[in-house]
């Protein structure tokens, strides 16, 4: 086993392990430590795939402040233990075949794919310098970018009115 | 190296989680956090396929992601706010205001 793909195996247990700890653990706080792991395994994935720079932003953005605003919000509400409910008949009869179509419908689509495989990832950054990154991003996607920070003004003002006391 | 095919299906397998975690998860905080773990795998998906074949439009596509990701939670955690301070609860089957 080469080194890539045993640093690959492990990163991808711990995102698993994760994942399924999000949906184990009662309590808010114990899934978004458990989601947090997942963020940064998945940051380790991308700097084995040779993108560095959403490898930071995946760390500084996803790790960093949606998770501290998740935990900010479950403090802020004082998030208790789940209480235990009886499962919908919309989960039991709805949730799993969908869970399970969705996950055969990708096996299948990747089996059928997998006698002509894709191109082995990355050549370890050779596509993918910050550089050539930001020259795409900056000249092509330009118009797209700038409307993404005019979301970004309507997000926050939302956020505002929304959690604004009524007088 | 890796194989793409690989972390196709390490992204399959995260969405599957994503999905089970919304269906089963009771808390409203959780079920956000299914979201993003579901927005995180297609985000791999979209690096393996940049990666593979040579574009990096992909990462461009995951920056946008990630920047709409910051703004869903800003405004859905605002929401959640809103929805525990009136209902008292963060439990979803007590927010059934437009059950009949």
């Amino acid at each position: 086993m080469t080194g890539p793909i045993f640093i690959f195996l492990v990163l991808a247990a711990v995102a698993i392990a994760g994942a399924v700890s999000l949906i184990l653990h009662r309590h808010p706080i114990h899934s978004a430590l458990s989601l947090i792991v997942v963020m940064v395994a998945l940051a380790g994935l991308y700097l084995l795939m040779g993108a560095e720079f959403v490898a930071a932003v995946q760390l500084i953005v996803y790790g960093g402040a949606i998770m501290v605003l998740f935990v900010f919000v479950i403090m802020l509400l004082n998030a208790g233990e789940e209480e235990r409910t009886n499962f919908s008949t919309l989960a039991t009869y709805g949730g799993v075949p969908l869970a399970l179509g969705v996950a055969g419908l990708i096996a299948a689509a990747l089996s059928r794919a997998g006698t002509e495989t894709l191109p082995a990832a990355a050549q370890g950054g050779a596509v993918s310098s910050t550089r050539s990154l930001s020259m795409l991003l900056f000249s092509e996607f330009v118009y797209p970018f700038e409307l993404t920070s005019f979301l970004i003004l309507v997000a926050i003002l939302g956020a505002i009115v929304l959690a604004q006391r009524e007088n | 190296m890796v194989p793409t095919n690989y972390y196709l299906i390490l992204s399959a397998v995260l969405f599957g989680l994503g999905i089970v975690a919304f269906v089963f998860k009771r808390n409203i905080i959780t079920l956000f956090m299914a979201i993003e773990l579901m927005l995180n795998a297609v985000n791999l998906a979209f690096v393996a396929f940049s990666q593979s074949l040579g574009k990096l439009e992909g990462e461009v596509f995951v920056l946008f992601v990630i920047i709409v990701a910051a703004a869903e939670a800003a405004v859905g955690l605002g929401i959640i706010i809103l929805t525990a301070r009136n209902r008292r609860s963060l439990n979803v089957e007590r927010v059934d205001l437009l059950k009949l």
